[in-house]
């Protein structure tokens, strides 16, 4: 019974922050409709900035975190501007394309600075956040991705309730020309919409990192786990993404734990083929229907 | 009685749709055809060293697997994320065909296909049901799953062990040398260069195409838009299967390892690099990217000799990774449609020089 809380805590932890890392893929899919195959890289990007301004430039782990989180955010504004800007009214498979070869070459230049050991943060979390539940001891990592996780919710909420960028965003979203035609500036939307995946994709970058260690190859490779759990939850739903992210989280930590570890990292994309069979759009996904 | 040459074409002179579907469109092409096939069957053969012949042979066979890429992505516009792993599957099909049931080599590489393209089928069978870019999703699915396949179900594949194959023989032939495999790979590279090209002439390449530009225009002219886009995705397979059975036969030992996503993206990038929808660009794109290769295996090998970093060995892989990614980026920023484009143009420049307008 133990192991199997404790298990369960464990994938749920681990799913919440797949869940919060598919939520910036979501985002750009959403106003973009745009399959981002350098997400695990963004996630990687934080992470390592994140450890470069803590280890080589000594400082101090709040304003680090800022400081990483507003470099991911431009970063995010930099690569669209700079490789997706050209490509609007391209054909979608070239902006796909491109996003593949994003990835290869963030994470080239991320083993050429860093090399692919696995580096570790300096311990940096306050112990008094371990929390006790019902006799199990949840470690304070997972409660501050748990809050971090929480807390961006409730602003990402806000933000597309309230304010006129996330009403923007949302127009885009639901239908390009219309936003178009009344005067949504797309093109900034779109920018926004990378800035803002970049900068969650660098949050839970870092999460990812104080939890598995920092390794180049884990972060791209949970990136990719971001389509599993956005097919499963849909593709354009972000509270399918937090659902689907917990529900991939917590099968594959009881995968790990019952059936066999090797086959953990497997049992994502089988539940992914699966989904495609028999709900191939999620479980929280618009269906498109299409009559000719 | 002799006809007459057509040596060049300026401007359309086509009086029929048949004249439309020529593959050479002058006696000019035909002729530098030719002369390309008497230097490769010929003269290449005889005068390359061992190591460009190694060389040549991997860049026919991997040029096999980006033609049928080329035929999903360039002429269907789907993508696939798995070609690496079916490469894979066609290898390893090839190698326990060959060691299990002594199935002869040219049995073996048709098997290799044949059993890819079903892999492909059951990733390809449920996201091309759906409209947009789910190919892509499920592959990358089937990439992690094949992989996984192939390294735990040792009973079959001997998981990370690998499998040694016997020589490679036609017809009790020994074909395994150096030399005469390159004939063998190139003679495999020209029989499905020419199959592609010709199905891309039939009624099932145009559906393919229409599919590419307007599916719902496809739909609405009477096009079956899955079986067409399975139909695909099966063929694409098949050319990868082919190619990797040819691979393992030409390595002799297989392990997983290679097969891995990011051989996948070897394949995207000399697909995109030569240009999508053109399959003179998969040859392109291949050489480019097998030559890429070269230099930075050259480039390593220099700083190591000059002893300038001890550990360049080391970065020389994500620096491969680095200049494949920016190849990629940059060839779809500057020239979406590959080197077959820039290619075309420079040819068109010289044709129609100096009154290029």
């Amino acid at each position: 019974m133990e192991f199997f809380s404790q298990l369960m805590i464990n994938g749920l932890s681990l799913g919440f922050l797949y869940g919060i890392s598919a939520m910036g893929f979501v985002m750009i899919y959403k106003s973009s409709s745009v399959l981002n195959f350098a997400h695990g890289e963004l996630l990687a990007l934080g992470a390592y900035i994140f450890l470069a301004l803590m280890v080589w430039l000594g400082i101090p782990a709040i304003p680090a975190f800022i400081i990483t989180l507003l470099l991911c955010f431009s970063f995010g504004f930099l690569v669209e501007r700079v490789f997706l800007r050209p490509l609007i009214g391209e054909p979608l498979i070239f902006v796909i394309m491109l996003t593949i070869g994003l990835a290869s070459m963030m994470k080239g230049a991320i083993l050429l600075i860093w090399g692919g050991n696995l580096y570790t943060y300096p311990d940096f979390i306050p112990r008094h956040l371990t929390l006790n539940l019902a006799g199990m001891n949840v470690q304070p990592v997972y409660n501050m991705s748990f809050l971090l996780g929480i807390g961006f919710l409730i602003l990402f909420g806000i933000f597309f309730k309230y304010s006129s960028q996330g009403i923007f965003m949302r127009s885009v979203a639901d239908n390009q020309r219309a936003a178009l035609s009344l005067g949504v500036n797309v093109r900034r939307i779109f920018a926004l919409s990378w800035a803002i995946a970049a900068l969650v994709a660098g949050m839970s970058g870092i999460v990812l990192g104080v939890i598995n260690g920092i390794n180049v190859h884990e972060l791209s490779a949970i990136g990719l786990k971001v389509f599993p759990v956005v097919i499963l939850g849909g593709l354009d739903s972000i509270a399918g993404a937090i659902v689907g992210g917990i529900i991939i989280g917590v099968l594959e930590s009881f995968t790990g734990g019952y059936l066999s570890p090797s086959l953990r990292d497997v049992v994502p994309y089988i539940i992914l083929v699966g989904i495609l069979m028999i709900k191939p759009y999620g479980l929280f996904g618009q269906v498109e229907i299409e009559r000719v | 009685m002799m006809r007459k040459l057509k040596f060049r074409s300026c401007g359309n002179f086509h009086e029929s749709y048949f004249e439309e579907l020529t593959v050479f469109e002058t006696d000019f092409g035909r002729f530098w055809v030719a002369v390309g096939l008497i230097l490769l069957f010929l003269v290449v053969p005889f005068v390359a060293s061992s190591y460009t012949l190694y060389i040549l042979t991997n860049m026919a066979i991997y040029a096999i697997a980006v033609i049928g890429l080329n035929i999903l992505i360039g002429y269907t516009g789907q993508i696939s994320l798995g070609h690496g792993a079916f490469f894979g599957v066609g290898a390893y099909t090839a190698a326990i065909m060959a060691t299990r049931f002594q199935v002869p080599f040219l049995c073996a590489v048709v098997m290799g296909g044949i059993v890819t393209s079903g892999v492909g089928l059951i990733f390809g069978l449920p996201s091309s049901r759906l409209k947009g870019l789910y190919l892509a999703i499920a592959t990358l699915a089937g990439q992690f799953i094949i992989e996984y396949v192939l390294i735990h179900w040792e009973e079959v594949t001997m998981g990370t062990m690998g499998i040694n194959l016997p020589r490679a023989s036609i017809f009790g032939f020994d074909v395994s040398d150096d030399k005469k495999f390159y004939f063998v790979a190139f003679v495999f590279l020209l029989l499905f260069l020419w199959m592609a090209v010709n199905i891309m002439r039939t009624r099932y390449g145009r559906a393919f195409v229409a599919i590419r530009d307007n599916d719902r225009a496809a739909e609405g002219m009477g096009i079956p838009v899955f079986p067409y886009k399975l139909l695909s995705f099966a063929l694409s397979s098949f050319y990868a299967g082919v190619a990797g059975a040819l691979w393992a036969y030409f390595t002799m030992t297989i392990t997983t390892e290679p097969f891995n996503l990011g051989l996948s993206v070897e394949f995207i990038a000399m697909v995109i690099i030569g240009g999508m929808g053109n399959m003179s660009g998969a040859i392109f794109g291949t050489v480019f990217i097998s030559l890429l290769n070269e230099g930075l295996r050259f480039m390593a090998d220099i700083l190591i000799n000059a002893r300038i970093f001890e550990q360049v060995s080391l970065t020389m892989a994500p620096l491969k990774e680095f200049v494949f990614g920016l190849a990629i980026v940059l060839f779809i920023l500057i020239e979406p449609r590959g080197l077959a484009e820039v290619w075309r143009i420079v040819r068109s420049n010289f044709r129609l020089w100096p009154f290029s307008y």
